[in-house]
């Protein structure tokens, strides 16, 4: 299946891109399409402890299983206000 | 009509916030906050600041913080604009207003959306400064925290 992941920040910064269209085995989960994004971005192993992530624009956990054409978002600790 | 909540790239504006929760007669005091970008953040000389969101994920968690604060301080009704894009030294970045019968709990409400919206409001500001720029990382964003929630609480009513 196909998802699209989205990254916000500084992990937008790393990956060159904040909109990536990634495979993921059936069953697949949130966590499953981080540690893919780690392995191509190893950079981004330092956010292991500290992102927080969504799918389809609501908070998910990592176990969380994706679906095909879920939009998974990985979010950096945020700072807005 | 204005939203009660927003995340837009236009200037914000007080007056707007407090025109939407001043809606019926009922209430005796609002209270405001205006976060406003600074010119200096750790010893650098900061030039600008760029906010980025994820605007719908930013827009449910806002309308969460304010179902909270609702639940917490009954009657009171609240409005929140943040503010992305490039932002220039001294303008707004966030404006909240919070109206209630009394000025305790319009306070309270104010002081507890702001800490909340920098607990899990998936928003992220680029900081510009002589000599670089720097994402700022703040809190892990997690809704579920009932200790993050009970310290903004505290906060609140400090």
């Amino acid at each position: 299946m196909r998802v699209t992941v989205r990254l916000f920040a500084r992990l937008r910064d790393i990956a060159g891109s904040g909109d990536l269209a990634r495979d993921a085995p059936t069953g697949a989960t949130v966590g499953d399409v981080w540690r893919g994004l780690v392995a191509e971005f190893p950079e981004m192993a330092g956010y292991d402890s500290s992102i927080s992530s969504a799918v389809n624009a609501d908070y998910a956990k990592m176990t969380a299983a994706v679906s095909d054409g879920d939009e998974v978002a990985f979010l950096p600790p945020v700072s807005g206000g | 009509m204005t939203p009660r909540i927003a995340v837009t790239t236009s200037r914000l504006e007080l007056d707007l916030l407090v025109r939407v929760v001043s809606n019926g007669g009922g209430h005796g005091a609002i209270a405001t906050f205006i976060g406003v970008v600074r010119d200096n953040n750790l010893n650098r000389r900061v030039t600008h600041l760029e906010y980025e969101a994820y605007e719908p994920l930013a827009l449910k968690a806002l309308e969460q913080i304010c179902d909270e604060a609702v639940r917490e301080w009954p009657g009171t009704r609240l409005a929140v604009h943040h503010r992305v894009g490039r932002l220039a030294i001294g303008e707004a970045s966030i404006i909240i207003a919070a109206a209630s019968a009394h000025r305790a709990h319009a306070f309270a409400a104010c002081r507890y959306v702001i800490e909340r919206v920098k607990q899990i409001v998936p928003i992220w500001k680029h900081e510009f400064f002589e000599g670089g720029e720097v994402w700022i990382e703040g809190a892990t964003a997690n809704p579920q925290d009932e200790a993050a929630r009970m310290e903004a609480i505290r906060r609140a009513c400090a």
